[in-house]
């Protein structure tokens, strides 16, 4: 059997990192009282106060979702309604299978890499670990939903959160995949490219440090992976599992907003901005964090945005992999609230800081 | 949430990313290329919805109940794309989009070659947003003494019709149309969202868009078929 154990060590079923802010007494109160009552209800046949389990929840919405469909698809008939669905669905669709590579990469960090592994790869000095995982990043190619759980499997794996963090944001920033696609959407103007690295990867490696020396450990909530007697294969495929409902979750969310972002806001109130050199960068910056465009892509859309500087673009490219709504709930998910509430900010600020720096340097 | 819920949801969710590659209609939402994405994540799904069932029906003989240890409750949303994906199944984005947005010419500017168009090939089949770039980021000059062939739907704007496709650099989410205007005899009463075939030759002609204020191209229509909607809407 598993059990999802904070990093407290409480045997806490209840308090899973997306509920981090309920309060130590509450899912100490609650918790034992549900484990309590699993063995009674298993040992009495007749357990009349059970409520409504969740798969017969699922059943019955299964059910009215069948039932419903013309229905639905009425409600949905309407235009900006199908835009919206339309779009939810392509951000779905375009996120999961980064999804599943970054949960099956974690669950594998988590199940078969040895526990010293890491110890002896990863360099002792935190300093020393924060610029090496950040070149580290440029080797996975995946865009950021893929690197946020494999983050959380370093750090139960042991890898200095400051040194997982600096990974979690190069690695959707500089890899292969992206920097050939910003190439082509910035063609006979490599400077943006080299901009683009240059400033994502300055910008990890400070946050790095910066969780190195003011990070605290309490404001982490990672679920832990206990496995009892299963091993490693069962292991693996219990924390896949765990983990895409879980970020999977947080996913739709983001989705659902930046589906949202993209159908109702007019694209006319760009344009006054725009002329703007600082208002500019601002505003791109913000409209990287709303509409949650994945890393791969950004630079198309960056390029597209004709009427902002070129530093306001960076801005974009730049923020974009580090933070965004989809993003940030998926890092609240997986580190707990508390984590991403002090998290984000500071990830959106630096990559701010270092895009204007390097714009000002070079574009 | 239960395991034998989990695995339902892992069931579904799998499932109908494996659905939109079989029918095809994953074109309304993503790139061809995501193909080669959702398949084997739908496979990697359904085989952890298979081991999850799996251990809940050993562990129910076992007469453990197979409930769950708390798990996310967050995953419940993950109902809403399976809704998306199954039921709803919205269309790919058009005209409602495209009256919305600007033109997305922009992104070509920094474009430096336009290769020679074939010579043995009338009319030259090219994408709406090619052609854009060629005409008013070159001038038109590789497209002179070409007849061209454009696929899109119709728009209007205003009163005036236009040819438009939503193009799609990652996935729908990030649609933005390219417009170009028609010169010359244009059939009357174009019907709004209708996919149509042009034929026709550059012209220097051009417009603004309204809504970004940038350049929109002209080609001088020879003839306007109707087709039928294509498998991938998106360019």
């Amino acid at each position: 059997m598993y059990w999802w154990v904070t990093s407290g060590g409480r045997c806490s079923p209840a308090a899973m990192p997306h509920n981090g802010s309920v309060s130590a007494e509450l899912a100490e109160t609650e918790n034992p009282a549900e484990r309590s009552a699993t063995p009674a209800r298993a040992s009495k046949p007749s357990h009349r106060r059970r409520g409504l389990t969740s798969i017969e929840a699922l059943a019955l919405l299964l059910i009215f979702g069948l039932t419903a469909r013309p229905g639905l698809t009425e409600i949905f008939a309407a235009p900006a309604a199908q835009a919206w669905s339309a779009r939810f669905v392509a951000v779905c669709v375009q996120a999961f299978p980064f999804l599943v590579l970054g949960v099956v990469l974690s669950a594998a960090i988590s199940a078969f890499v040895p526990a010293g592994f890491f110890h002896k790869v990863v360099p002792k000095r935190t300093a020393l670990a924060v610029p090496v995982a950040g070149v580290a990043g440029a080797v996975l190619p995946a865009c950021e939903c893929a690197s946020v759980p494999v983050a959380g499997a370093l750090v139960r794996r042991g890898v200095a959160p400051a040194a997982a963090f600096t990974f979690m944001l190069a690695s959707p920033a500089i890899n292969p995949i992206v920097v050939v696609s910003t190439f082509v959407a910035f063609p006979g103007n490599p400077e943006m490219v080299f901009a683009r690295v240059a400033a994502s990867l300055g910008a990890a490696i400070a946050i790095g440090w910066l969780w190195a020396r003011l990070g605290k450990t309490e404001w982490l909530n990672l679920p832990k992976h206990h496995h009892h007697d299963d091993g490693k294969w069962a292991a693996f495929w219990s924390a896949i599992r765990h983990d895409f409902l879980h970020a999977g979750g947080y996913l739709v969310i983001g989705a659902a907003i930046a589906a949202s972002l993209n159908t109702l806001v007019p694209e006319t109130w760009l344009q006054p901005i725009a002329d703007n050199p600082v208002l500019g960068v601002l505003a791109l910056a913000v409209l990287a964090v709303l509409v949650s465009i994945c890393s791969e892509s950004d630079a198309f859309v960056a390029a597209s945005l004709t009427q902002f500087s070129p530093t306001a673009k960076l801005a974009f490219m730049v923020v974009g992999p580090f933070i965004d709504v989809k993003l940030a709930a998926m890092q609240a998910g997986t580190f707990g609230r508390r984590f991403a509430l002090r998290f984000a900010p500071t990830a959106f600020v630096a990559a701010v800081l270092a895009a204007v720096l390097m714009g000002a340097l070079l574009l | 949430m239960r395991r034998d819920a989990q695995a339902v949801i892992l069931l579904l969710v799998g499932g109908g990313m494996l659905r939109l590659a079989w029918t095809g209609d994953y074109l309304n939402y993503v790139k061809p290329y995501a193909f080669w994405l959702i398949v084997p994540a739908g496979v990697i799904l359904l085989a952890v919805a298979a081991i999850t069932g799996w251990n809940v029906f050993r562990a129910k003989r076992e007469a453990d109940d197979g409930h769950g240890h708390g798990e996310p409750k967050v995953a419940w949303l993950l109902l809403a794309p399976v809704v998306g994906m199954l039921l709803v199944a919205p269309d790919a984005l058009g005209s409602y989009e495209a009256e919305r947005t600007g033109t997305v010419i922009g992104a070509e500017e920094n474009r430096s070659n336009y290769p020679d168009l074939p010579d043995d090939v009338d009319p030259v089949p090219i994408t709406l947003l090619d052609y854009a770039a060629r005409a008013i980021f070159d001038e038109g000059e590789t497209l002179e003494g070409h007849r061209i062939q454009l696929r899109g739907f119709i728009l209007y704007e205003g009163d005036e019709p236009q040819l438009a496709r939503m193009v799609v650099s990652c996935c729908a989410a990030d649609a933005r149309p390219v417009k170009i205007g028609f010169d010359g005899d244009v059939p009357a009463n174009l019907e709004q969202d209708r996919w149509v075939e042009v034929v026709g030759v550059y012209t220097p002609r051009q417009g603004r868009d309204e809504i970004n204020g940038e350049l929109v191209p002209y080609i001088e229509v020879e003839s306007m078929t109707n087709i039928p909607t294509p498998d991938n809407e998106y360019q």
